[in-house]
């Protein structure tokens, strides 16, 4: 197994790779991920985003990938009812499709990483994990859900094969959602972890979800294959049925 | 205000395996009326409950260790050059200084009959309380899934962002330097 830890996107995007085909499968990745970061960073002056963001840059005229991304924001907004938001959901307004964007790149590096190397993988962004079973690791990978104040435990254990798991909470970067509806802090629970096939989905709906507290894991769970578990100020879990079959302890 | 699929879904949730520890009526939502969600109590020692049989006494160790966050230094040994199973060579390896946003994060980890025995953080990011408050956080807690990491129990962490992620890189090269 080779660990990399990348520093990208704001964050460190770790990789978990069997040793075939792995520094090509890496390469790439890591290539792509910068790519994103260039043309999605909302900090960057000139970054498509940022044209997009001062309207130097048209709609109509974006690249196919940030069409995508546009797409997506848009379906998540409806989605959600406008608990998540990327054309809202920052103080002074401007679009930031950030919250969408990490999810949906380490997606797609994940899916590059299957198709090069067919085999066990990892990738954590920044707490985000991505998990793959293959011919070199069948057991399922074990992934603790960070406890949110007790810094020498996890709340619980979830094991995985195949599949994303994302984490939203208040607890690292500080208040840093807002509820794009209010401009509230949400307060309802204090993290929220989504477990479904796609990252993208997975830490858009735990975004949306922290947002809904505890009104999201139904909200969550309403999407095929997607499950929550949430974290409340009174130190309990509350997770949804099909969380079940994930959690170790 | 609840999406139909959402409702069809709390009504398909059934009580299942429940870890019913502390049961609260949570108040004043659609989801708690229908009181169908699972609640467990929070208390949980890093690896400690798995059904693999992690040993009490490994998360014995984490926890109690746990309580020196954000010492600096720390003893400093010369490897031996022995190998353990694991591949590491015992003695006190030191990371790369990784740079973040935050600020800078280095961490030292000590081996001992080739398994980790200790990791402890040379530097943090203290420049203000936002940054302190961070470390005091994830510092302790990555220092446990280090020493469990031993056991595999955990692969990864959910919810660990910028700063344990340098932790990690620092960390990572620490190891590195350990397996020579």
């Amino acid at each position: 197994m080779i660990v990399h830890a990348e520093p990208v996107m704001g964050t460190v995007v770790s990789f978990h790779l069997a040793d075939d085909g792995a520094s090509r499968a890496l390469g790439d990745a890591v290539a792509w991920l910068h790519d994103v970061d260039e043309r999605f960073s909302p900090y960057l002056p000139d970054s498509e985003v940022t044209r997009l963001a001062d309207g130097r840059l048209a709609e109509t005229d974006v690249d196919p990938d940030l069409r995508e991304v546009l797409l997506l924001v848009d379906r998540a907004s409806a989605d959600s009812e406008g608990a998540f938001d990327a054309r809202r959901w920052r103080a002074d307004g401007r679009f930031d499709p950030s919250g969408l964007v990490k999810g949906w790149a380490v997606e797609r590096a994940a899916r590059q990483v299957a198709a090069t190397t067919g085999d066990a993988f990892a990738i954590d962004a920044g707490g985000d994990v991505i998990v793959r079973t293959g011919p070199s690791r069948s057991a399922p990978w074990r992934i603790g859900i960070r406890h949110p104040d007790r810094p020498d435990r996890v709340a619980a254990v979830l094991q995985l094969g195949d599949g994303a798991v994302a984490t939203s909470a208040a607890y690292e970067r500080g208040a840093h959602i807002r509820d794009p509806r209010d401009g509230r802090v949400p307060s309802d629970v204090r993290s929220m972890t989504v477990v479904g096939p796609d990252l993208t989905w997975a830490d858009t709906f735990a975004t949306a979800a922290y947002v809904m507290g505890r009104d999201g894991l139904g909200w969550v769970a309403g999407h095929p294959g997607y499950d929550a578990l949430a974290i409340t100020w009174d130190d309990a879990l509350i997770w949804t049925r099909g969380m079940d079959r994930y959690l170790l302890a | 205000m609840i999406p139909k699929r959402a409702i069809g879904a709390l009504l398909s949730t059934v009580l299942g395996l429940v870890l019913l520890l502390s049961f609260k009526t949570p108040e004043a939502s659609g989801i708690a009326s229908s009181s169908r969600t699972n609640q467990a109590v929070v208390d949980q020692p890093v690896g400690g409950k798995s059904q693999s049989g992690t040993s009490t006494s490994q998360s014995g160790t984490s926890t109690s260790q746990s309580g020196s966050s954000g010492t600096s230094g720390g003893t400093s040994k010369t490897a031996t050059g022995a190998q353990g199973t694991s591949g590491y060579a015992d003695g006190t390896f030191t990371g790369q200084d990784v740079s973040m946003r935050y600020g800078d994060v280095q961490v030292q980890v000590t081996i001992s009959g080739g398994a980790v025995t200790d990791v402890t953080a040379l530097q943090l990011p203290n420049g203000d309380g936002h940054s302190s408050r961070i470390s005091s956080i994830v510092e302790p807690m990555l220092r446990s899934e280090a020493l469990q990491a031993q056991t595999a129990s955990i692969d990864l962490i959910s919810g660990a962002t910028y700063t344990s992620g340098a932790y990690r890189q620092s960390l990572q090269s620490a190891l590195d330097t350990a397996a020579g």
